[in-house]
């Protein structure tokens, strides 16, 4: 790199990239399905995942087995029904049905009402539901139940009312709670911005993976060796038309996160776009390292699929927060470029920080990229030379 | 069938000569189970906290130590300045912050309603909602403890507790994972994942390789029809993939306690089932495709992201909106995942799942049949 040029050599190397380049794009119009998948392919996933990827639980399909059949247990089936968070899937006649229910999954819990509940309630005593839960999905299931428990607050309050009226009903000490940045506590407005993260990781890095190994592949990666081609016009060539169709991506992907789903934008617009770029660089960058690396397609896609992709979607904190990960892998992640990336999206979006706050971050995701790239060119050099 | 073996015997010998791939394909994933098996959790524990006490006595730091030996969240550090506090949030080094008015202790003594405030970062909705669920139940414990406290001299100034009112209990009983392991819950998801990727990309570059380095020509020579072709590109790496699954499996109930509660043979049928269907669509996307960065570009925007979120892998199925719904019966994680769950965890026989593993079925079926054809007109 650092190699001193005259205004004649960088011209000419100018050129050679030039030339690489209009190869390159000649090569990837070999099956113009390319451009479909690469352009088109993301922004029907961003639009399907984006509104799949939402831990919110609504709709909890429950069962209820109603033994007592009164006003009292039909005014609690009401508000079950009338719930957005349950959906009544089936009234079985007698407990022993639940067992099917949960079995097939139809169902993730069920009440059952016994025979005294109104009984119970008119005369002022203590009645006690039984809810049976299937606690397989646990994170929903344990949402589901303090959804359960404040309906039967609920109603449990209202009967207190109705019983001692003008007293009022309380805790000694109140919680005041603010959630900050997400009021309304939408996942999605912190998920989208990590599927585009990952989008675009998944594209380019692949896009790149095979950029230098097809050529081994194939044996043309002798014939460029002997030309005056330098190993960082190899790496340039082969990455900017790559670049060109990431950027064509971020600007896509962007305008649906932000116009379709209406992903709350607090930060500079500009701010993030400088950031996907060099975000890009590390996608990119990794993609070709790999591609140096290996020495067939099939290789080069087991090694960035295994290796680098599956590690930084399940270790980056897309959906699992890095601090419930167990402390021997915690330092892994900041080997990750997309931990950075992450925190960086999800700031600009939803916190509105700019590189104040940010720039630790932005260092080490530019100093990732950097890195990659020296390597992916250090590498390539000994194949070449 | 003859030629069939052949085909499979070719392409042993390819597999073979590449022992990066091999190696990947056997054994990656059981490491993989490993790696992920413990780092994915949605159990939230020591979420940091800073507290601004603005009361500084025996009952504020009661709560604060409450909020601590829950577990659930780990002190920072005290701080006064609102400025501060937004400042430590902004860089993500607190995730909660507990606010305690001034005469705190004064009105708990004096049995006067106070409140306390928290605030919670809600970047992450799903940890916050549960951090608030955390949050709520502390505070409503101290506040029973303090309400049952008698202070002396002062009781002729609290307010008669009343009559009598209905309570209503729950008693909740959870089944099949009465803990809620999250780990029982998304290890089943991780082997689907991990088989799903593995079994397609096993099969993508296949077809593909053979169109882009030229050798398709002496193929389509040989007196080997498509339908046979297909298999025998499929066979070994059923055969790769099926180890390399068992060894998950393995590896899940040794490491992370998963039960098996259903039957062996069943389970096995399923895994089966569902990597031929996963290897097809591998096959599917290598006989479409030109060039074998097409096919990898294909291969892993139809498989790495809707598997992950599509399958009811983390997401549940239920909350997705309606359209979206229909699109995931296109995934055959989804009905894989339901069988899986039902014989590790629920223990369940098939008569509870029955119309997944048809699904499969009909999936591979069709995944193979559009391969073949695809390739029947090609070489025509």
């Amino acid at each position: 790199m650092g190699v001193e040029l005259g205004a004649t050599g960088a011209k000419a190397a100018i050129r050679r990239v030039l030339h690489l380049m209009r190869k390159e794009v000649l090569e990837l119009k070999q099956d113009p399905r390319l451009f479909g998948v690469v352009i088109i392919a993301p922004i029907m996933q961003l639009a399907v995942l984006g509104y799949a990827a939402t831990t919110d639980v609504k709709d909890v399909p429950i069962a209820i087995v109603d033994a007592d059949r009164s006003t009292a247990s039909r005014d609690l089936i009401h508000r079950f029904e009338t719930s957005a968070n349950f959906k009544i899937v089936g009234m079985p006649g007698s407990t022993d049905e639940i067992d099917r229910y949960l079995d097939r999954g139809e169902a993730w819990m069920a009440i059952s009402i016994p025979a005294n509940f109104g009984q119970a309630v008119a005369a002022n005593r203590s009645a006690t539901l039984q809810v049976v839960a299937d606690g397989t999905d646990s994170n929903s299931t344990g949402v589901a139940m303090g959804y359960a428990q404040t309906l039967i607050a609920g109603y449990t309050q209202d009967l207190a009312a109705a019983a001692m009226p003008g007293q009022p009903v309380g805790a000694l000490v109140r919680p005041e709670i603010r959630v900050w940045f997400n009021p309304r506590l939408e996942s999605r407005d912190f998920m989208i911005p990590g599927i585009i993260a990952l989008l675009l990781l998944v594209v380019t890095t692949n896009l790149s993976a095979m950029a230098i190994v097809r050529e081994k592949e194939v044996g043309t990666l002798e014939q460029l060796s002997v030309t005056p081609l330098a190993r960082w016009e190899l790496i340039t060539g082969k990455l900017l038309p790559y670049a060109a169709i990431g950027i064509i991506d971020v600007v896509l992907v962007l305008v649906v996160a932000i116009y379709w789903f209406e992903i709350p934008m607090r930060g500079s617009i500009a701010l993030l776009f400088g950031m996907c770029v060099i975000y890009l660089m590390s996608t990119l960058g990794l993609g070709l390292f790999v591609s140096t690396i290996s020495r067939t397609q099939q290789q080069a896609m087991m090694t960035s699929i295994f290796f680098f992709l599956m590690p930084m979607i399940y270790l980056s904190g897309f959906i699992f927060p890095i601090e419930n990960m167990p402390a021997w892998i915690q330092p892994f992640t900041y080997l990750i470029p997309l931990r950075y990336f992450l925190v960086i999206v999800r700031g600009i979006f939803l916190k509105g920080v700019g590189l104040e706050i940010l720039w630790p971050q932005a260092l080490a995701l530019f100093a990732w990229g950097a890195t990659v790239l020296a390597l992916a060119t250090f590498r390539s050099s000994k194949r070449l030379g | 069938m003859g030629k069939i073996l052949a085909v499979g015997a070719k392409e042993m010998r390819q597999i073979l000569r590449d022992r990066r791939t091999l190696l990947i394909l056997l054994f990656i994933p059981a490491f993989f189970l490993l790696l992920y098996g413990y780092a994915l959790s949605f159990d939230i524990r020591n979420v940091r906290l800073a507290v601004q006490d603005r009361d500084r006595s025996t009952h504020s730091r009661e709560l604060v130590s409450a909020f601590v030996n829950s577990g659930y969240f780990a002190l920072v550090g005290y701080e006064d300045s609102d400025a501060a506090l937004a400042r430590l949030v902004d860089q993500g080094k607190v995730r909660a912050i507990l606010s305690i008015p001034a005469n705190f202790e004064r009105d708990l003594r004096l049995k006067r309603p106070v409140t306390v405030q928290v605030v919670i970062d809600g970047d992450n909705a799903n940890t916050a909602s549960t951090v608030t669920g955390y949050a709520r139940t502390l505070i409503a414990e101290f506040g029973a403890v303090q309400m049952a406290v008698r202070t002396p001299g002062l009781e002729s100034r609290i307010p008669d507790p009343g009559p009598r009112i209905p309570t209503i209990t729950i008693e909740p009983r959870i089944w099949y994972n009465p803990q809620l392991r999250s780990a029982l819950f998304l290890v089943p998801g991780l082997i689907a994942y991990i088989s799903m990727i593995t079994a397609v990309v096993s099969t993508a570059l296949s077809v593909v390789r053979e169109k882009e380095r030229g050798t398709m020509e002496q193929v389509r020579m040989a007196p080997v029809g498509p339908v046979a072709y297909i298999l025998g590109k499929t066979l070994p790496y059923l055969a790769i993939s099926f180890t390399s699954a068992v060894l998950i499996v393995f590896a899940a109930m040794a490491l992370f306690d998963m039960p098996m509660r259903g039957s062996w043979p069943l389970l096995l049928f399923s895994i089966g089932l569902f990597l031929v269907g996963a290897q097809a669509q591998g096959l599917l996307i290598s006989t479409i495709a030109d060039t074998q960065q097409v096919a990898f570009q294909i291969a892993l925007l139809s498989s790495m992201l809707p598997t992950m979120i599509l399958s009811g892998f983390i997401f549940p199925i239920s909350s997705m909106p309606t359209v979206v719904q229909g699109i995931t019966y296109l995934v055959p994680a989804r009905y894989f995942l339901v069988a899986l769950r039902a014989i590790v965890l629920k223990g369940a026989d098939i008569t509870a799942f029955w119309q997944d593993l048809v699904a499969l079925a009909i999936f591979a079926t069709v995944a193979m049949g559009l391969a073949s054809l695809r390739l029947r007109r090609e070489w025509a």
